[in-house]
């Protein structure tokens, strides 16, 4: 399962990437906000009116907010 | 005597950085821009307590040594003294927020691998303890084997004991466990040493996820931006116009003060209808500058500005562009300037480019004279129904045309001259803050320091040549001043390009000071109708509306409504856009395709009026 199809409040675990999937500087940014292999997160909240863009993701103490495409590169495991 | 020390604050956005500097350097802060790009780089003095002055800089928010944003490289680089022209720091304080150790940990690693003299402020710990979180500096100290200071920036908590673990902070050199390689390692020893330095931690029922659950709500959030924004714009409108109607009859009174002071010459003149009525006109628009910024900094340090960006997103993607457009487009609402200088918040270059060139499109205030002048003399004031007015109506359509406009050009643009890789949006959303008010104090005051300070070099000089062209040559004696001034030969030429769109060539002329600032054109008219009246007293008494109602038809008056919608006149505008962009390439396409929509869409409201027979 990916990270965007993820039920909100649903705790993950990263366990795998599609860095290949992501931008040079996207997937650099989301490595620097700790959204890479072996993070702990959790979908906290997506976009209005009935679309599932973007998304906030709990991972640590931190909120971070990304789109769609970009946690869909994110394979989850359930916890 | 030796040189002036430097200490630089480094660490991740959102540490609180900016606020811990507010405390460590007081107001006294010197702004300007790293050479060559257009970084902000913010400065201060500090007295440690040993009695020696430091110089300290604020080095912008970076996620890692390895850039992604202008921001980060900047910071990279002047750490390393690698930034040309840019002393290299001779203490770093890492600046950490004590509530998301886990995450900042993992830059201060990096930045401590270099072996500079660091100092660690931990930052924020009250935030932390209000969620249940206590933690142990010691453990940290230890590991990372340099001082860690508990701070709470806001209240001037630890900044003392700050102080003097940087005046003792000396040469060191990397511990084992600082010279792993790799950010999966450093993460891997973020979280262990995170862990570890927590004393206790209870049931995490922090604030902001609650906030969020009602701020973020995928049907609430957008009605209560709605309204956060329905607020802004009455306060920016309303609570401001006492303040501008002051600051207008200061105008005034000194306007005539140096006129009935001073003997009848060409320099009054230039003193008086140049240099004051026209930085006058824009220093007016002052409070609404000031109230926007005090909005927009309240609604970034509390937080919300990054939901705002979140609930946004998804409409600002249809066009290309992410929720970060969302803060700059906002500002330019009541000015494009400010608003080209905070899409430097925008990471992507071509996504920051394209929110640049589409911000004029926002109306800004000063279009509200020349909007207001002409509403005022051919809309009727009639009730279209439910309490709505026709002329509300008419102002109301023209902010809506410069949004389409702007979306429209947006979508365009991203699929041409600014086309690339579907832009991202990364962002973090940082945790609900009560704002300060002496930070807010701060960074008001700079940015109505910028925006006079604008008005005194940049308006002044165009003033000041305008007002040579339209006073020289001097007339003949039989001749208009008008017709005889180099501008007025502007407009007689000028008037043969704008005729197929119905302008005449008092219009044409009331362009041409306007390029200073739109709101010129209102007091151009007024002047251009005063010098035609001549003697004639009963034209003489004419309002201006009423000149112009007398003068003008309907489709003509449209017509130029239409032009101020997209015409890009306004050379503080450009001159930012030059800044912002390095060069001249971008502000030269901007006047240019502005021109032609104006151009367009004048003819277009002209000839379409004309036809339907109004």
């Amino acid at each position: 399962m990916t990270l965007d199809l993820l039920p909100i409040g649903q705790g993950a675990r990263i366990v795998a990437v599609d860095w290949s999937a992501l931008v040079q500087e996207e997937a650099s940014r989301l490595r620097s906000l700790g959204l890479e292999e072996g993070a702990r997160v959790a979908v906290a909240h997506r976009g209005i009116l009935g679309s599932r863009d973007p998304i906030a993701i709990t991972v640590g103490r931190m909120t971070v907010a990304v789109r769609r495409v970009h946690a869909a590169a994110m394979e989850v495991e359930k916890l | 005597m030796s040189r002036q020390r430097k200490v630089a604050l480094v660490g991740n956005p959102n540490a609180g950085k900016s606020a811990l500097f507010n405390a460590l350097t007081g107001a006294r802060q010197k702004i300007a821009n790293y050479p060559g790009v257009t970084v902000e780089r913010k400065s201060g003095r500090f007295v440690l307590p040993t009695g020696e002055p430091v110089e300290m800089t604020d080095l912008p928010g970076a996620y890692g040594l390895d850039p992604t944003s202008p921001d980060e490289e900047v910071t990279s680089k002047v750490i390393r003294g690698a930034f040309a022209g840019e002393a290299v720091p001779d203490v770093l304080v890492i600046v950490l927020d004590a509530s998301n150790l886990e995450q900042h940990l993992v830059f201060a690693q990096e930045v401590l691998a270099l072996g500079k003299p660091s100092v660690i402020a931990l930052n924020m710990v009250d935030l932390a303890e209000r969620d249940g979180l206590v933690l142990d500096p010691a453990v940290l100290a230890e590991e990372l084997g340099v001082q860690v200071i508990p701070t709470v920036a806001v209240r001037r908590r630890g900044l003392a004991e700050l102080g003097e673990a940087i005046a003792s902070a000396g040469e060191r050199h990397p511990g084992p466990g600082l010279t792993r390689i790799g950010a999966t390692e450093r993460r891997v020893a973020a979280h262990a040493m995170a862990a570890a330095a927590v004393l206790s931690e209870s049931k995490r029922h922090r604030l902001h996820a609650k906030l969020d659950q009602v701020l973020l709500n995928p049907w609430l959030g957008p009605l209560i931006l709605l309204g956060v924004l329905f607020v802004v714009f009455q306060a920016v409108f309303a609570w401001a116009t006492p303040f501008a109607d002051g600051l207008d009859a200061a105008v005034s009174a000194l306007h005539d003060g140096v006129a009935a002071a001073l003997p009848e010459s060409l320099l009054r003149d230039l003193l008086t209808d140049g240099i004051i009525t026209s930085v006058g006109s824009v220093v007016v628009f002052l409070p609404q500058i000031v109230i926007l910024f005090a909005f927009i900094l309240a609604l970034e340090a509390s937080g919300y500005m990054a939901r705002a960006a979140f609930l946004m997103d998804r409409m600002m993607a249809h066009v290309g562009l992410s929720g970060r457009s969302f803060i700059p487009l906002l500002s330019s609402f009541a000015c494009a300037i400010p608003g080209i200088m905070a899409t430097r918040s925008i990471t992507d270059p071509k996504d920051r480019l394209t929110t640049i060139l589409i911000a004029p499109m926002m109306t800004c205030s000063a279009r509200l004279p020349v909007y207001a002048v002409i509403i005022a003399a051919f809309i009727p004031n009639t009730n279209v129904g439910g309490g709505v007015g026709l002329q509300g109506l008419v102002l109301f359509a023209l902010y809506v045309a410069g949004v389409l406009g702007a979306m429209a050009v947006a979508l365009v643009l991203r699929r041409s001259m600014t086309r690339g890789a579907a832009s991202g949006f990364i962002m973090e959303l940082p945790k609900y803050q009560m704002p300060r008010l002496k930070d807010m104090a701060i960074g008001l005051w700079q940015r109505a320091w910028i925006f006079l300070r604008r008005a005194g070099t940049i308006i002044f000089m165009v003033t000041v040549v305008l007002w040579v062209m339209l006073n020289f040559p001097k007339a003949a004696p039989g001749e208009s001043q008008v017709d005889a001034s180099i501008a007025g030969k502007v407009a007689n030429g000028l008037a043969y390009v704008v005729k197929p769109i119905g302008f005449d060539r008092d219009m044409a002329l009331a362009l041409i000071p306007a390029m200073a600032a739109r709101e010129v054109a209102v007091s151009s008219l007024a002047q251009t109708y005063a010098v035609d009246a001549g003697d004639d007293e009963e034209q003489q008494a004419l309002e201006l509306g009423d000149q112009i109602k007398a003068r003008w038809t309907l489709p003509m008056a449209l017509a130029f409504l239409a032009w101020f919608v997209f015409a890009p006149q306004c050379m503080s505008t450009i001159a930012v856009t030059r800044r912002e962009t390095n060069g001249w390439k971008w502000p030269a396409f901007m006047l240019f395709y502005l021109f032609a929509l104006a151009y367009v869409a004048a003819g277009a409201t002209y000839w379409i009026a004309v036809a339907a027979g109004l």
